[in-house]
């Protein structure tokens, strides 16, 4: 019988909790760095076209979104199944797609407000009538860097 | 145990990518309040015609979306001008058809739209187009600097890509675009 004789209980010790304030801070980060603040919900139609020549839209802070297709099922009773527009989280007529890019241009850093791109969303059922409006509304305020956002895909997928 | 939390933390990090959006660029012509004329030769113009049935027109001849990439690319490095001409192109290796764009630098693609011509038969016309520009950049790339086109373009994209670099690059890409520009033209809809 030695002095130093090893406690030999049956008993498992308790699972340490010390490490759970890592776990759950670790978890924290994770979701802080992939959740993306969404602004507006789509309330229109936007199954997107394909095309296959794309380019990446890098830089998320000099992209401004419109957003066009035909309004979704809970808003048709109200504005009817035409295409639409919609900026931030409302409907918009063509005319007002200008003051729109003016006020989400000033919102933007001083350096940043010449490099900025439109980014249109539009559904691939759209109309190009209401396209051309859209970009000629562009054309007024000088913001003249397009990007038509689609899908990776083969084009051809959009007659179906 | 702090220090698997971190690496953990790290390597989602680094693993996640936050979903970019991407698509075609198109750079707009600026307002003015004349309306724009151009002086061309109509040769030099290709003239697309998209109905709201999705037919589509290539001067004046019914053609399937299919054959338009043959058909641009076709056009756009025709070389009809003769070798005395100032607008001579040595680069295109086109059928060299007098009744054809002179050369790639003159030559204007015109989009013609119907206000209820569908959005995505629109893109499917201007992919096509991107993808007849960029297989003939393609090939210059490749005469001249044994790389392509596309190829330089996603180099210059990437973050990691250092500043020299990219200078170089960019200057290629330029030169590149200098010898086939995109030329489109969107007249007003009907």
């Amino acid at each position: 019988m030695s002095k130093f004789a090893k406690k030999k209980s049956g008993e498992l010790p308790a699972v340490s909790t010390a490490s759970l304030p890592d776990i759950v801070f670790m978890l924290l980060f994770f979701f802080m760095t992939v959740t993306v603040m969404k602004n507006s919900d789509v309330k229109v139609e936007n199954v997107l076209p394909n095309a296959s020549e794309i380019k990446k839209l890098e830089k998320k802070d000099r992209v401004i979104t419109i957003y066009v297709g035909a309004p979704t099922r809970e808003f048709q009773k109200v504005f009817g199944t035409e295409s639409k527009i919609q900026l931030n989280d409302k409907f918009a007529d063509a005319s007002d797609v200008g003051d729109y890019i003016l006020m989400e241009r000033a919102k933007k850093p001083q350096e940043l407000q010449n490099v900025l791109t439109t980014s249109l969303k539009v559904d691939k059922n759209a109309n190009m009538g209401l396209i051309a409006d859209i970009k000629q509304e562009l054309r007024k305020v000088n913001a003249l860097k397009v990007n038509y956002t689609t899908y990776e895909g083969d084009a051809f997928n959009n007659l179906k | 145990m702090a220090d698997i939390a971190f690496l953990l933390l790290i390597f989602f990090l680094v693993t996640t990518t936050i979903e970019t959006d991407a698509g075609l660029d198109r750079m707009l012509p600026r307002k003015t309040n004349e309306p724009i004329t151009i002086d061309y030769q109509r040769k030099n113009i290709l003239q697309l015609v998209l109905d709201k049935e999705g037919g589509l027109m290539v001067n004046e001849e019914l053609i399937d979306l299919k054959d338009l990439r043959e058909k641009v690319s076709q056009f756009v490095d025709n070389g009809g001008a003769l070798r005395q001409d100032e607008n001579y192109c040595a680069y295109c290796k086109g059928n060299a058809d007098p009744t054809s764009s002179d050369n790639p630098k003159k030559a204007v693609v015109g989009i013609n739209t119907h206000r209820e011509t569908s959005y995505g038969t629109y893109i499917i016309i201007q992919n096509e187009l991107v993808a007849a520009y960029n297989q003939l950049r393609n090939r210059e790339a490749e005469r001249l600097y044994e790389t392509t086109y596309t190829d330089m373009e996603e180099t210059y994209q990437k973050p990691g890509t250092s500043a020299a670099q990219k200078k170089e690059l960019k200057n290629k890409i330029k030169h590149l675009q200098l010898l086939y520009p995109l030329n489109i033209l969107e007249p007003q809809q009907i």
